[in-house]
């Protein structure tokens, strides 16, 4: 189980609460986010399923390294942040 | 009442125009801001405020989340966002994502929610559902020429004009940033390339008057003769008579052919609004005056219109969604990138200062 955590520049356009999520890859626990907000992942990545430019995702302390795929492993108990980045905006 | 909705890098604004007593004698009943703005802070790309059943649309472009659009059924009182229009999805490594919504707008009074979406990168989206979902509009994508379509000030060439015409929703004219004028009498299933008399000096010899390459800025056209187009280009002022196929230039407008807006007046087929700049790389008002020019001969000739506008040291910029007309031909808006908005009651002739202190503003419309 692990938990995400989106930034609260983002809860200002969705409700995006914490949640806890099972999944092997960062983009398996974030697919259970987006299904509760299919509108929510157009936030966070774009329709090729890739990270927006400006979005950081933190897993367990560490930018996450695949971009593109969010094929990144999570562990059992990891901590997932979705942060906005400082470029762009 | 009429109500003008300003799209600015910060937000949605609205004016109403209030009760007729209250107002300067030439300018009918005076405007004012009602409300807070509608998404602070998030760039406005485009309103669409929909004449067939008042639904109100917002394209939007955060910095970091994407572009999003909302719909309004109450007048911008709430609220719903609509999935964006999204590009196919696709494993190659520079597969498209939606980077900006240019247009909007209502298909054809016989197709209730029906809508069209121009889009940077160059795609055109319908919605059959009042933005409830979207389909890329296949017939125009998968065109081979779409390759040589090239970015416009954008890293990508993109939608912005798209003209349905009045008497046959299935005859869409679109126009592309850079990629020429483009017209589907089928709701978009086959295309044909217009443009032909369209120039550009900023390609090389040879291809100067190649449609495909021509940077039309935007295209309008009356309500009452569709086939009667304006085409504001990067290279000057253009004319159609045949609905976009062929174009002849308007030479010598004073003080610039060069401009992104064009207004055309609803019911008077040879009428219409252009707001001139130094072209290129300067885009500011000529000799630091901002004026507004008008044709009411077909583009043969023009007049300049500068009566309330700013004479000295304007450096304002009005972006080809920044000049409006609305359906009596007689009301003008006009918003600038130094947040300046203006109207005239008097068909152009005369202006007034509605605001010195909004954010650069993207796009202006009256509802209807």
């Amino acid at each position: 189980m692990a938990t995400i955590r989106f930034t609260s520049h983002l809860v200002r356009h969705r409700p995006a609460p914490k949640i806890e999520a099972v999944g092997a890859t960062v983009a398996e626990v974030l697919a259970v986010a987006f299904a509760d907000d299919p509108l929510l992942r157009g936030y966070v990545l774009d329709e090729q399923g890739r990270l927006r430019k400006h979005v950081n995702i933190y897993l367990d302390g560490d930018l996450i390294e695949d971009r593109l795929r969010l094929s990144d492993p999570v562990a059992a108990g990891a901590e997932i942040y979705v942060l906005q980045a400082l470029s762009g905006g | 009442m009429a109500t003008l909705w300003v799209g600015t890098r910060k937000g949605l604004f609205r004016y109403d125009q209030g009760a007729a007593d209250q107002g300067a004698a030439d300018q009918g009943p005076a405007w004012a801001q009602v409300g807070k703005p509608a998404f602070l802070a998030a760039p406005v790309t485009f309103v669409l405020d929909d004449p067939r059943d008042g639904g109100l649309y917002v394209a939007l472009s955060h910095g970091h989340f994407g572009c999003k659009l909302h719909r309004s059924d109450d007048r911008g009182a709430s609220w719903v966002e609509l999935p964006a229009p999204a590009f196919p999805v696709s494993d190659a490594p520079d597969a498209p994502a939606l980077e900006l919504i240019w247009s909007i707008v209502p298909g054809g009074a016989d197709e209730p929610g029906v809508l069209w979406a121009g889009t940077i990168p160059g795609g055109l989206f319908r919605s059959e559902d009042r933005g409830a979902s979207w389909q890329i509009c296949a017939g125009l994508w998968d065109r081979p020429e779409r390759a040589r379509w090239m970015g416009g000030g954008y890293d990508h060439p993109g939608i912005h004009s798209i003209l349905v015409d009045p008497r046959d929703s299935a005859h869409v004219t679109v126009a592309v940033s850079t990629g020429g004028v483009w017209i589907t009498r089928d709701r978009g299933a086959s295309w044909t390339l217009g443009g032909v008399g369209l120039r550009s000096d900023y390609t090389p010899p040879g291809q100067q008057e190649d449609p495909l390459f021509q940077d039309v800025h935007l295209l309008a056209a009356p309500a009452c003769d569709p086939a009667r187009m304006w085409c504001q280009h990067h290279n000057g002022i253009f004319v159609s008579e045949d609905g976009g196929l062929n174009f002849r230039e308007s030479v010598g407008v004073k003080p610039s052919v060069f401009g992104f807006a064009v207004a055309a007046h609803p019911q008077d087929r040879d009428r219409a609004w252009f707001a001139p700049a130094i072209k290129d790389e300067f885009r500011v008002p000529v000799d630091g005056k901002l004026v507004v020019t008008e044709t009411r001969d077909g583009g043969g000739s023009f007049a300049i219109r500068d009566q309330g506008l700013p004479q000295l040291e304007a450096y304002d910029l009005i972006y080809r969604h920044g000049l409006v007309v609305d359906g009596s031909g007689e009301r003008l808006a006009m918003g600038s990138t130094t947040g300046n908005l203006w109207v005239s009651g008097d068909g152009g002739g005369s202006w007034s200062q509605l605001s010195g202190t909004l954010p650069p503003i993207a796009c202006v419309t009256f509802a209807r």
